[in-house]
């Protein structure tokens, strides 16, 4: 296999008639009257602005602040998510993962794209695809290097490989240095990638604007 | 079934490719084609399972080339033939055939809020201990089904510890192919990477797979 034609296959071509099948599709089930027009309209409004990874975001800044909360978090996180309003489908069984100086967990759904619908959204193209899928589990330390993430040796790397419909939700850990920031400022520094388990939470380099 | 869906610890299929500011759906037919396998979903013919076996069953070759939205697309299309909600000709033509009746959507609009809230879920409230116990040793059984499983091939055989036990949920071995929910104990089992990638990994590190109790017996 060459790798330019591996290259191709990571983006992997779209037959330009999709768009035109999945048109016709769309009316014809329309009238037929099996989908109401207004209702995937409204499924994919939900997607596209309302539900993303800003939601799992006040939670890990929660957590942070509250040891209260990060209690009930870890105990039960469907309940402790459900504090904010998130619930539903393909998070109904929620399990939050705290990452530590010691130990680094990592997400994955080797077997299709299982992914935490009401913290996260819909899953990025890279967690769904075959490089991501099938190396998490066997090399998961260089899955991370790819990420810019290098781990120390003494740090357990834990897979979690969501063969079930448990949802897992990495709390990262909260970045040195962010001990006078607000609940709020910790939210927007929390990213969808350390939720996910492939990158740190940061604090924003000096210099860089607001 | 071995499908190459079930790729964890392949080699080969090349580097990891991100998106920076990726949208939620690159066209209009990605975002299309998701809302169309929701609302179809509602018609209740079929479960999340057998929506997961669906696309397995797409060929390796094509399942590889595919783009994920395509998959999704090819599953609604096959499920709702299987079912009978569509027929095959109408697929082809794009028109209803002369004479069907039409049907009332189950998913409007305002129904779409209580579709994605929390439902039943996968959980069943049925009483019974768990076989096994936090701590335990177990192996995954060696199985190999044709049909829908989710016990990964690279785990099959391994030796692993209860870590944590999360419930009864419905069996998606039985489930995908409507032969019931058979609702079973899962558990979190942890395999030390070098139980299931030999002495290359890393002595410290760790796969946590979730199984149902099928999966395991006793070490």
């Amino acid at each position: 296999m060459s790798s330019g034609h591996s290259h191709e296959h990571d983006h992997q071509e779209v037959p330009s008639d999709l768009t035109l099948r999945v048109k016709a599709l769309e009316s014809l089930l329309v009238e037929k009257g099996l989908v109401d027009r207004a209702a995937l309209d409204a499924l994919i409004d939900t997607y596209q602005h309302k539900v993303g990874p800003r939601n799992g975001a006040r939670v890990v800044a929660r957590a942070w602040v509250d040891a209260a909360y990060k209690q009930r978090l870890l105990e039960d996180a469907t309940s402790a998510i459900a504090e904010f309003g998130f619930a539903g489908r393909q998070g109904e069984h929620m399990v939050a993962l705290e990452n530590t100086p010691t130990v680094h967990n990592l997400v994955v759904c080797t077997l299709c794209s299982c992914y935490p619908w009401p913290v996260l959204g819909l899953p990025p193209v890279w967690y769904k695809s075959a490089p991501y899928r099938s190396r998490a589990v066997i090399d998961p330390r260089g899955v991370l290097r790819e990420f810019g993430l290098e781990l120390a040796e003494d740090v357990e790397v834990r897979v979690w490989d969501s063969t079930a419909e448990l949802r897992y939700l990495v709390v990262p850990e909260r970045p040195a240095g962010s001990e006078n920031l607000s609940e709020e400022e910790l939210a927007a520094l929390v990213t969808r990638d350390a939720m996910i388990g492939v990158a740190k939470v940061t604090m924003p380099k000096l210099g860089a604007s607001a | 079934m071995n499908g190459v869906h079930d790729m964890g610890g392949m080699h080969g299929m090349g580097p990891i490719r991100r998106e920076e500011s990726e949208p939620v759906f690159h066209s209009r037919w990605e975002a299309q084609t998701f809302a169309l396998n929701l609302a179809m979903g509602a018609w209740r013919k079929w479960n999340i399972d057998a929506g997961r076996y669906q696309i397995e069953l797409i060929p390796a070759a094509d399942y590889l080339r595919m783009s994920y939205y395509e998959k999704w697309f090819v599953r609604v299309i096959e499920l709702a033939v299987k079912h009978g909600l569509v027929a095959r000709a109408e697929i082809e033509s794009g028109k209803p055939e002369p004479g069907s009746p039409k049907a009332e959507p189950p998913l409007t609009a305002d129904k779409v809020p209580g579709m994605l809230a929390p439902g039943k879920g996968a959980r069943r409230d049925i009483p019974g201990l768990p076989r096994f116990q936090v701590g335990q040793q177990v192996r995954a059984r060696n199985i190999n089904p044709a049909g829908h499983t989710r016990l990964p091939r690279y785990a099959r055989g391994k030796l692993g510890t209860i870590d944590r036990h999360h419930g009864v949920f419905v069996f998606p071995d039985t489930n995908a192919h409507f032969l019931g929910e058979k609702p079973q104990h899962v558990y979190s089992v942890r395999f030390a990477a070098r139980e299931l990638w030999g002495e290359q990994a890393s002595p410290r590190d760790a796969v946590y797979i979730d199984m149902w109790d099928d999966y395991l017996e006793p070490a």
